[in-house]
């Protein structure tokens, strides 16, 4: 199969613009399995659009390629004490796949780690952009500066669309202060019913949890015990007087610092616990966090919780792929939120509602909005959803 | 400013449109006569002025619904309405359109502790939103200094800040979902009380559409758990350059204050003559910076600034030692606006954002185009986000003068384009810079921008004649050029 690789604006520009066929939109293709499969008569890879070509630690800003590796971008940062807040992950062992991820991936999938509950999306940080939408028109929104309102806010619409309504070329995002320290306050030996009350408690508290999941036992190397895990960042002596604080107000069995906290948000946030397991299908479900315990309740399911229990990850045997969608679109209808189907062979993510069906008055919508920016249709067709 | 020339037509139908929507909506909904429809004539911009068609006051989702499934079939504007304070004149009615006022729909309909947000009627005040919550200890954090009257819907229309957002993020980062009518009617859900779109964001694009693609009937907000301190800092400096230099290294240090606020000399001499906030008058900048967290965090970093802004030369310093200090050291910042218009009969109010570094070159370009004008200026800066407030202050009463102050403010708006910054960064385009969109984007980014009006409003009947420079029809810019003749792939659907 053919494989574009522009090196720059005006090559991408003119590759959509002289597409004859459809197009599957890749960077290095570390999240190809992420989605609906793609058939596409050819490939157009932004690997050929990168470098940093704006960073101004001072003004918090840091603009790059979309085909940027998200690492040269990390270490870039970190250089300058600085992050991505939004925490992205990397699902590559999850999903399989190699290849490194970039920048315009993981806006594109609207992907973020455990910080969402406190910094905010992907989609939060993405101050502006310049792409090519389906018409192989160049066109930018945004800008590199936080408060702006000029114009529609197309950088959320970028985020999350998976490069069906146009192919970023360069994105601008907002960048924080790494925090000095972080630990981990630890309750051990609860369940997901009291773990979510234990959350909320935290998250009710002024202590500002920068990111708050649980574990059932005999998950990763973390004991045989469940437990919740409550995550501080900031200066040395804030950190210090809000962990004593939880450990007190909750009973805390541990406080967790250093590599031990970071692995264990690592490990939380590229949903590691179901990586290597193909036998298994892999759900992952944004829900309002006290209905977490009612939608994680699958029979044959092992599941653990993110974002305070707004995010509940859920794998499944394979055999069951039907029967899961079936049930959590039903408690998803129930309690509200969506469920994604993360990881599954490719022939059950092409049968199946990868991502949560629309009602049809939001389905009439989206695919005008797909047809304003891709009147064509070529831009990924079918990788969100059937129909377009 | 050229409006869209206003349908005569339709104008000659009022008694028949005010009568239709009497039939729609319960009695005392419907204004169509001169004097009371004058009341809804401007916005917060009071430059323009213009007495809509009629104006309607629905009380729930399904008369906002009904009003406008009957707009759609009548081919008539409809403009969205909340507290009327957008300071763009987003909410300037239309000769030709319906004036859709949100005021009654002003309850709150949920608090949920256990999902931390809370879900509210379109019409309810941004304030009243965290005095539902604050005796449990929560707070919405998004605070306009229009607080106690803007609305939660226009809030999400202008996508609003205040002086927290450097910390805690825009409308738009704190908006979970909204109920919205689109403009044929259809009530849909966007969103709810769980993170995220699971498909297009559509909710992160009608947060800040100016009231352009949907009519928002109810919105649900997170809520924050008050911090258990708060201590603010004014620090004075013998110049602005000096004071954007502390900001910079406060940033630079790796210190994201709860809010970072900067006055200029004039804004500072206002305020004080107005609230006698007890502010430095012998200094040519003042920078206010808010703290949350518990204390020791507090007194740490309270340390830290201290000496960054003594290395950046500050003249004062001064650590409120009691809420009651801390809210006195608001007081003039938050009456900056009343505060200028005491001292003069009219101010303009500008809204733009530039990269920070470049504060104090514009400050300079502010000076000549001060003097170039004939007019003063006050500034009120967002500083830690670069936003920027000049006032500018002018008597409408003497000829030429509003219109020199318009030029004066459009040259400020192209200035912080210029240096990489943006015309609006919170208050809205409007119609009053909508004449402007074309110094930060061509043709094509605003094609882009329209088309998406026109997959929510092919008719263009909600609110058109504000945010873009040029009406266009959807059909002409739905046109593809196709390469080489051939529609690519004709049995492909299309939708
Ligand atoms: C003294 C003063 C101080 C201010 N301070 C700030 C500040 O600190 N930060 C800031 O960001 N802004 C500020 N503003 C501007 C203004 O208050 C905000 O833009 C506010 O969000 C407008 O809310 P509103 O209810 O008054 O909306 P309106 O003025 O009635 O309408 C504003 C726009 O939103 C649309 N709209 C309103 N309601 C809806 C709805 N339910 N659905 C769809 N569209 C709707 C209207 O069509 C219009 O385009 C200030 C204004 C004043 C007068």
């Amino acid at each position: 199969m053919a494989v574009l690789q522009p090196t720059d604006m005006a090559g991408l520009a003119e590759a959509i613009a002289s597409a004859r066929d459809s197009l599957e939109i890749v960077g290095h293709g570390s999240k190809r399995r992420l989605g609906r499969p793609v058939q596409a008569a050819a490939t157009l890879s932004t690997a050929g659009l990168t470098g940093i070509s704006l960073y101004e630690p001072a003004e918090l800003v840091l603009g790059a390629g979309a085909g940027t590796p998200l690492a040269e971008i990390e270490a870039a940062l970190a250089a300058q004490g600085q992050q991505l807040a939004f925490e992205p992950p990397d699902y590559g062992a999850l999903l399989g796949a190699t290849g490194p991820q970039t920048l315009g991936g993981v806006i594109a999938c609207n992907l973020s780690g455990p910080r969402r509950i406190q910094a905010g999306a992907a989609r939060d940080h993405l101050l502006g952009f310049r792409a090519v939408s389906g018409r192989g028109e160049i066109f930018k929104s945004g800008g590199r500066v936080v408060k702006n309102v000029t114009g529609y806010d197309l950088s959320k619409l970028m985020a999350g669309s998976y490069g069906t309504l146009a192919v970023l070329a360069e994105a601008t995002v907002k960048v924080l202060p790494r925090p000095e320290t972080a630990c981990t306050v630890m309750v051990h030996g609860v369940d997901a019913v009291a773990a979510i009350e234990v959350m909320r408690s935290a998250l009710a508290s002024p202590h500002d949890v920068s990111g708050a999941a649980w574990l059932p036992g005999r998950i990763g190397n973390f004991g045989s015990d469940a437990f919740v895990a409550l995550r501080l960042e900031g200066t040395e002596p804030s950190v210090a007087f809000r962990a004593a604080a939880l450990r007190e107000s909750l009973k805390a069995t541990n406080v967790a610092s250093g590599e031990a906290s970071t692995t264990l948000w690592k490990f939380v946030r590229d949903a590691a616990a179901f990586a290597g397991d193909h036998d298994r299908i892999v759900w992952r479900m944004s829900v309002p966090p006290a209905a977490a315990a009612a939608v994680a309740g699958l029979p044959d399911a092992e599941y653990f919780l993110d974002w305070s229990g707004g995010l509940v990850w859920l794998a499944v045997p394979a055999t069951q792929a039907a029967e899961s969608a079936k049930l959590l679109r039903h408690l998803t209808a129930r309690h509200g939120g969506h469920a994604t189907l993360v990881r599954a062979p490719d022939d059950v993510r092409a049968s199946l509602d990868v991502f949560e069906p629309l009602p049809p008055a939001l389905a009439t919508l989206s695919q005008r909005v797909k047809h304003s920016f891709d009147p064509r249709g070529i831009l990924n067709p079918g990788r969100m959803y059937r129909e377009f | 400013m050229k409006m869209p020339e206003p349908d005569a037509a339709t104008i000659a139908r009022r008694g028949e449109i005010a009568a239709d929507l009497r039939g729609i909506l319960p009695a005392g909904s419907v204004i169509a006569d001169e004097p009371r429809r004058r009341v809804y004539e401007s916005d917060g911009l009071t430059a323009y002025r213009q007495p809509p068609l009629v104006v309607a006051l629905p009380g729930n989702t399904a008369e906002v619904s009904a009003v406008l499934r009957y707009c759609h079939r009548e081919g008539i504007k409809i403009v969205p309405r909340g507290a009327g304070t957008s300071l763009s004149g987003g909410a300037l009615p239309l000769a030709d359109g319906i004036t859709l006022g949100l005021g009654k729909l002003n309850r709150i309909l949920d608090i949920d502790y256990a999902n931390r947000c809370v879900v509210a009627q379109a019409g309810v005040t941004n304030l009243a939103i965290t005095k539902a919550v604050e005796g449990e200890g929560f707070y919405y954090a998004p605070d306009p200094s229009s607080q106690i009257a803007c609305t939660i819907g226009g809030n999400v229309a202008e996508n609003s800040g205040g002086v927290h957002c450097l910390k805690y993020g825009l409308t738009t980062n704190n908006v979970l979902g909204v109920e919205v009518v689109l403009m044929d009617g259809e009530v849909v859900r966007l969103g709810g009380k769980h993170f995220d779109a699971g498909g297009y964001d559509l909710l992160g694009v009608l947060t800040g559409s100016e009231g352009l693609l949907g009519v928002v009937t109810e919105v649900t907000v997170r809520i924050l758990p008050r911090p258990t301190q708060v201590k603010a800092m004014m620090i004075g400096f013998p110049s602005s350059e000096q004071a954007g230099d502390c900001v910079a290294a406060v940033i630079a240090a790796g210190i994201i204050p709860a809010g970072m606020e900067m006055m200029d000399r004039p804004a500072i001499h206002a305020a004080e003559a107005f609230v006698h906030a007890g502010y430095p008058l012998d200094v040519e900048a003042l920078l206010i910076v808010e703290l949350d967290g518990p204390e020791v965090e507090i007194d740490d970093l309270v340390t830290r600034i201290d000496r960054i802004a003594a290395t950046c030369g500050a003249a004062t310093c001064q650590i409120s030692r009691t809420d009651a200090e801390r809210l006195a050291f608001w007081a003039g910042r938050k009456a900056a606006f009343p505060a200028v218009g005491r001292i003069s009969p009219d101010y303009y109010c500008m809204d733009g954002t530039i990269p920070r570094g470049r504060l104090p070159e514009v400050l300079h370009r502010m000076k000549d185009l001060s003097a170039k004008y004939d007019l003063k200026v006050a500034n009120v800066f967002h500083a830690g986000d670069g936003n920027l407030h000049p006032l500018i202050l002018y008597d409408a009463n003497k000829p030429g003068e509003l219109h020199r102050a318009e030029s004066f403010g459009n040259d400020i708006l192209l200035a912080c384009v210029e240096v990489g910054g943006v015309l609006t960064g919170e208050h809205g385009v409007g119609v009053e810079k909508r004449d402007l969109m074309p110094a930060m984007f061509t043709d094509t980014d605003l094609d882009h921008q329209m088309r998406l009006k026109c997959a929510f409003d092919p008719g263009q009947l909600l609110n058109p004649g504000k945010v873009f420079p040029q009406l266009r029809r959807c059909a002409e810019l739905g046109r593809m050029h196709i390469h080489g003749g051939a529609m690519p792939f004709p049995d492909l659907p299309r939708f």
